[in-house]
C-alpha cells in the first residue's frame, strides 16, 4: 500500500532567483513505513516537508495520499499531524488544551475527547501534566507534548521537521527510541526530516539522501551505507575515503581496478556504472575497512602516518599512500604508533565499493 | 561482520503505484485559501484602497489644491518672497533646529544622569520623567502656558518674591514655544539615549581605560559615536515633531510658523495657500520619515555580549550628595509642575484668577458643569463616540495590514508599510488639510458624500493620525509570534480564519489592546486636527478647552484638561498591567522560539 507519492516534484521561491529548492523529486512511501529525509542544511528535505504538510504548493510535479490528489490542498485539509523544529506549542494554553486543539476542530465529543487526550499523553509519558503551562515544561517535556498533540488526531501521515535538534546529545538518543516505538505502536506512516545521519539511520526503514534540490540516493540504512550511490553520499553517510582508480576491466556488477602499488582488485559496482577500460572510478573505502598492518606484509599498501588522534574505541590515522591522504579508523593499533611511521595497510575488498561522482 | 547483500532488499526499491482506479487530478480551488499566491491580495487589496482613500489620496488632493489657481506664485513665494510663506518656513525651521539641540541637551543630560550615577530620589525622577510628554498637546502647552509666559505662576511668583515691577522672566514668544517644545520632546532623546546606554557594554568603555584613554578621551571616541545612531533618530524625530507643532505657538502667539499659517489661512477662507503650505510641511515630513528608515535601516551599534549590567557610580562626595538631592527635588516639581497646575486650576472659579501668583477662590462648581450642563458634556460625549469609533477602525485595519506586512508574501508590501507610516509623518494641521481638500466635494471614498461639516470627517481624521499606533504595537507584538505557531494550527485542521483567530490574534491581543488604548486616549485628547474640521455639533473636549480659554473660563478648561489627564493615567495604569501580561506571553515565546 503507497501511503505518499511524490512524482516530480519541484519548488521555486520567486525570491531566491532560478534556483530550485527542490529539484524534481520522486518518492514513494508505503503505508507505515518510517522514512527519513536526510541531508545538509540548504538541502531541501525542509521544504519538501512543507510542501507535503501543504505549507508550500509545487511549482510543478504531484503529491498524492494514497490514490487522492492533495497537490493544491490546503494544510487543514490534509490530516496531517506535524511536530515542527521548535514545536511549536500554543503558549496561551496548557498541556490538555494544546492537545486538544486538533479534536475540537474535528468536533470530537467532550468524553472522547478527554480519553484520547489522556491516552495520547500516557503514550508519551506525560500522564497527569494536561494543567500545565507550556512555560513550565522542560524542552524534552514541550517535545513529547507536540508528538502527542500531533499524534491524536489520528493522523494518516506523521510529519517530524528535525524534532530532537533542540535537545541535548543524551536526550535525543533516549528520544528518538521513544519516537520510533510510538510510531511503530500507532502504525503510522512517518516522514522524517534530519541532517544526523546517525539518527536516520537508527530510526528509518528508508532514507532518502539529499544535495542541492535532488534526492541522490534511496533506500535503507544499511544499503545507503554499504552501497552509496554518489562520493558525496559516501561522504555524508558517516566517513568514507572516495579513491580515483583506473579501470582495467570492467563488467556488469563488479570493475577491476589498478591499486597505488600495481596489484589489481576486483570492485563491485552498480549495474548503471557506465565505466570501461581507461576510465578513472570512484571507489569509496570506509576508515573501518582498512585494517592496519605491517610495512613489509605482503599484498598490503605501504604509506607513512600524518596523523594519530586516539579516541577510546578506535584510532584514527591518516596515512598517506602514494601522495593521498587515506583515512583509517583502526581497533587494535600497536602501542607507540606515530607520525612518522611507516605502515602497511590491508584492504577489505568486499567492502569496496564504485559510486558515481 | 556480514557482507553486503547481493541482491537489493525489498525495503530499497520503491514500490510502484498500481492503481486502478485513475487518479484524481486536484486543481487549486477557488475561495478563501491562505495558501493559494492569490491570497494575499484578497486580504491586502482592501486595506490598500483604505489607505490609499484617506491617506494618499487626499494628500495629492491637498497638492491640485494648491496648484490649481497661481501655482507657481504659492509655490514661490516660498523661496523669493519677503513674505510671510519665507519667514514662516524659516521660523519653522529655526524654532525646530533649536529644539532639537534643547532637548538633545535635557534628554541625554537625563539620561546619564540617571544611567550611569546612583543618588537619593533617582527613582522617583525615573517614575515619572515621561510625565510632561503625557499631556495631550492642548493641555500641555496650557499649562506651560500658565506656569512660565507673563501671566504664569513662576515669574509673578517672583515678581512678588523679588518685589520688582514686571513679572520676572516670562517667557514668551518663540522662547515660550521652546520652552514647550523642550519639555514634551525631550523624551525622544531621554529614551534613545538611555536604551544605548543600558545596552553598552561596559567592558567596552573599560577596555579604553585599560588601553590608557582619559576620560574626556573615552567619551570622545568611545561613548559619543556608540551613541550616535540613537541620537539622530532622535533628532530627525524632535525636528519633525517641532515642524509639525501647532499648540504651541497657537498658545504662545508665533503667528508665522507654518502650522500656524495653515490654520490661519484656512480660516481666512484661502484653501489654496493653506494647501501650498500643507504641502511643503507634508514633503518634509516625507523627507524626514524616508531619511529615518535610510538612516535605520544601517548597522546600528549594540553590545556583543550580554551578562554584565552597565555599573552606576555612586556619588560619594558630600557636597555633591546635596546638590544632587537639591537637584532631584527641583526636577520632580518641574516635572509635576504641569499636572499640579492643571490640578489646581480646575478647582479655581472662572474669572476669579486676575493678577494674583495662582488663583484666589476654589470652587467644585467647574466640575459640576461639564458633567451636568448639557452644553458643557456635549464635547465629552462627542470626543468619546468618535475616539471609539476612530479607533474600532484602527484596530481592524491596523492589525490586518501588521498582519499582512510581518506574514504575508505580496508584491507592494513595502508600499502599504510606507503608506501606514506616512499617516504618522503627517502633521495633524497636514491631515485636516487633506481630508478637507479630499472630501470637500463627494468622491468614491466618501461614497459620493461631502464630509467635510459632517460628523465622519472627525473619526475619519482620528483614524487616519492614530492607525500608525495600532498597527506599530501590533506588528511589534506579532515579531514575537512565531509563525509556526499558526501553521501547527493549520496543520491540525484548523482554516485560515480560526488558525488566526484562535492562536495568532489571541497572541498578539495583548500588543493590539495597548495600541487601542493609546489611540482612543489620543483621540480623545486631539485638537490640532479636529480644530481645523469641527462644527459646533461635533466640538470635541479639546476645541472646547481652546473656547473655554479664549472666553476666560480658564477653571471650566482646566476642568475638562483633568478629566484627559485622568483617563492618560488610567491607560497608563492598565498599559503596564498589560505589559506584565505581555511579558508572559513573551516568556512563552522566547521557549517555542
Amino acid at each position: 500500500m503507497i501511503d505518499v507519492t511524490l512524482e516530480s516534484v519541484s519548488k521555486r521561491f520567486a525570491r531566491a532567483g532560478d534556483t530550485a529548492a527542490v529539484d524534481d523529486v520522486d518518492i514513494s512511501i508505503a503505508a507505515g513505513e518510517f522514512f527519513t529525509l536526510l541531508g545538509p542544511s540548504g538541502c531541501g528535505k525542509t521544504t519538501t516537508l512543507r510542501m507535503v504538510a501543504g505549507f508550500y504548493f509545487p511549482t510543478s510535479g504531484r503529491i498524492r495520499f494514497g490514490t487522492e490528489d492533495v497537490t493544491h490542498r490546503p494544510p487543514n485539509k490534509r490530516d496531517t499531524g506535524m511536530v515542527f523544529q521548535n514545536y511549536a506549542l500554543f503558549p496561551h494554553m496548557s498541556v490538555a488544551q494544546n492537545v486538544a486543539y486538533g479534536l475540537k476542530i474535528r468536533k470530537v465529543g467532550r468524553a472522547e475527547s478527554a480519553r484520547r487526550i489522556e491516552e495520547a499523553l500516557g503514550q508519551v509519558h506525560l500522564a497527569g501534566y494536561g494543567d500545565r503551562r507550556i512555560d513550565q515544561l522542560s524542552g524534552g517535556q514541550q517535545q513529547r507534548v507536540a508528538l502527542a498533540r500531533a499524534l491524536v488526531i489520528r493522523p494518516r501521515t506523521l510529519l517530524l521537521d528535525e524534532p530532537l535538534s533542540n535537545l541535548d546529545a543524551k536526550l535525543r538518543e533516549e528520544t528518538r527510541v521513544e519516537i520510533r516505538r510510538i510510531q511503530q505502536e500507532a502504525g503510522t506512516t512517518a516522514i522524517y526530516v534530519t541532517h544526523d545521519q546517525s539518527e536516520a539511520m537508527a530510526m528509518s526503514d528508508r532514507i532518502a539522501v539529499m544535495e542541492s534540490g535532488r534526492v541522490r540516493q534511496i533506500g535503507a540504512p544499511q544499503e545507503i551505507y554499504h552501497r552509496p550511490a554518489t562520493a558525496f553520499v559516501a561522504r555524508f553517510i558517516g566517513r568514507s575515503n572516495v579513491l580515483s582508480l583506473p579501470v582495467v576491466t570492467a563488467a556488469a556488477e563488479t570493475v577491476t581496478v589498478g591499486l597505488p602499488d600495481g596489484s589489481e582488485t576486483a570492485v563491485a559496482a552498480p549495474t548503471d556504472h557506465g565505466l570501461r577500460a581507461g576510465d578513472t572510478a570512484l571507489v569509496s573505502v570506509r576508515p573501518e575497512h582498512l585494517g592496519l598492518t605491517s610495512a613489509t606484509e605482503a599484498g598490503a599498501l605501504t604509506g607513512r602516518v600524518t596523523e594519530v588522534e586516539f579516541t577510546g574505541m578506535a584510532t584514527n590515522l591518516v596515512v598517506e599512500v602514494a601522495g593521498e591522504p587515506v583515512q583509517v579508523a583502526a581497533i587494535d593499533v600497536p602501542d607507540g604508533i606515530a607520525v612518522g611511521d611507516q605502515v602497511g595497510l590491508r584492504l577489505n575488498r568486499d567492502r569496496m565499493w564504485v559510486v558515481r561522482p | 561482520m556480514s557482507t553486503i547483500p547481493a541482491a537489493p532488499s525489498a525495503a530499497t526499491v520503491p514500490p510502484v503505484t498500481q492503481d486502478p482506479v485513475p487518479p484524481k487530478v486536484d486543481r487549486p480551488r477557488r475561495g478563501l485559501n491562505a495558501n493559494s499566491p492569490w491570497f494575499p491580495y484578497l486580504l491586502v487589496f482592501p486595506l490598500a484602497l483604505i489607505l490609499f482613500g484617506y491617506v494618499v489620496q487626499p494628500m495629492f488632493a491637498t497638492f491640485a489644491e494648491s496648484v490649481g489657481v497661481d501655482g507657481v506664485a504659492n509655490y514661490t513665494e516660498f523661496v523669493t518672497g519677503s513674505g510671510v510663506a519665507r519667514s514662516a518656513l524659516l521660523t519653522s525651521l529655526m524654532i525646530s533646529a533649536a529644539s532639537v539641540l534643547l532637548c538633545g541637551i535635557v534628554g541625554v543630560a537625563m539620561a546619564f544622569l540617571l544611567k550611569r550615577f546612583s543618588f537619593p530620589g533617582r527613582r522617583l525622577i525615573e517614575a515619572i520623567i515621561l510625565v510632561p510628554a503625557a499631556l495631550p498637546p492642548l493641555i500641555g502647552a496650557i499649562s506651560f502656558q500658565l506656569l512660565y509666559s507673563e501671566t504664569g505662576i513662576l515669574p509673578r511668583g517672583l515678581q512678588q518674591l523679588l518685589g520688582t515691577e514686571n513679572p520676572v522672566l516670562p517667557f514668551t514668544g518663540i522662547a515660550g514655544v521652546l520652552v514647550v517644545h523642550t519639555f514634551t520632546m525631550y523624551p525622544f532623546f531621554y529614551l534613545a539615549a538611555s536604551a544605548a546606554l543600558v545596552g553598552m557594554d561596559p567592558s567596552v568603555e573599560e577596555a579604553a581605560y585599560n588601553l590608557g584613554a582619559s576620560r574626556v578621551r573615552v567619551w570622545r571616541t568611545v561613548l559619543l559615536p556608540m551613541l550616535t545612531p540613537a541620537l539622530v533618530s532622535a533628532s530627525l524625530l524632535v525636528f519633525m515633531t517641532s515642524l509639525a507643532s501647532y499648540t504651541a505657538p497657537l498658545l504662545f502667539g508665533v503667528d508665522r510658523t507654518m502650522t500656524m499659517q495653515i490654520y490661519i489661512n484656512r480660516t481666512n477662507g484661502d484653501l489654496p495657500m493653506a494647501s501650498t503650505y500643507a504641502s511643503v510641511l507634508a514633503v518634509s515630513s516625507v523627507l524626514f520619515l524616508l531619511g529615518m528608515r535610510w538612516y535605520e535601516g544601517r548597522r546600528s551599534y549594540r553590545s556583543q555580549s550580554k551578562g554584565v549590567a552597565s555599573h552606576r557610580r555612586e556619588i560619594t562626595n558630600p557636597l555633591g550628595k546635596w546638590l544632587a538631592l537639591v537637584a532631584s527635588v527641583l526636577a520632580t516639581m518641574v516635572l509635576l509642575a504641569p499636572v499640579a497646575t492643571i490640578a489646581l486650576v480646575a478647582f479655581s472659579r472662572d474669572g476669579s484668577w486676575t493678577t494674583e501668583v495662582i488663583p484666589s477662590e476654589y470652587t467644585m462648581q467647574n466640575f459640576v458643569t461639564i458633567f451636568s450642563d448639557p452644553g458643557a458634556y456635549r464635547p465629552i460625549l462627542n470626543s468619546l463616540q468618535m475616539s471609539l469609533l476612530a479607533t474600532v477602525g484602527c484596530v481592524v485595519v491596523g492589525v490586518l495590514i501588521a498582519y499582512a506586512v510581518r506574514r504575508l508574501d505580496f508584491r507592494g508590501r513595502g508600499l502599504l508599510d510606507v503608506a501606514v507610516m506616512l499617516a504618522w509623518a503627517l502633521p495633524g494641521t497636514v491631515v485636516a488639510i487633506n481630508l478637507i481638500s479630499a472630501f470637500s466635494t463627494g468622491n468614491a471614498f466618501s461614497f459620493g458624500q461631502v464630509l467635510i461639516g459632517t460628523f465622519w470627517i472627525m473619526p475619519l481624521a482620528y483614524f487616519v493620525r492614530f492607525l500608525p499606533l495600532v498597527f506599530r504595537s501590533s506588528s511589534a507584538t506579532l515579531a514575537q509570534i512565531d509563525p509556526s505557531l499558526e501553521e501547527a494550527a493549520r496543520n491540525l485542521g484548523a482554516p485560515w480564519w480560526r488558525a488566526f483567530g484562535t492562536v495568532t490574534l489571541r497572541l498578539m491581543l495583548p500588543g493590539v489592546l495597548a495600541g487601542a488604548l493609546l489611540a482612543f486616549v489620543n483621540g480623545v485628547g486631539e485638537f490640532v486636527a479636529s480644530v481645523l474640521i469641527y462644527t459646533s455639533e461635533t466640538a470635541p473636549i479639546s476645541v472646547e478647552i481652546n473656547n473655554r480659554m479664549y472666553s476666560f473660563e480658564v477653571g471650566t478648561a482646566a476642568a475638562y484638561g483633568m478629566l484627559q489627564v485622568v483617563l492618560i493615567f488610567l491607560v497608563m495604569v492598565f498599559s503596564g498591567r498589560l505589559q506584565n501580561g505581555g511579558r508572559a506571553t513573551r516568556e512563552a515565546a522566547k521557549w517555542t522560539a
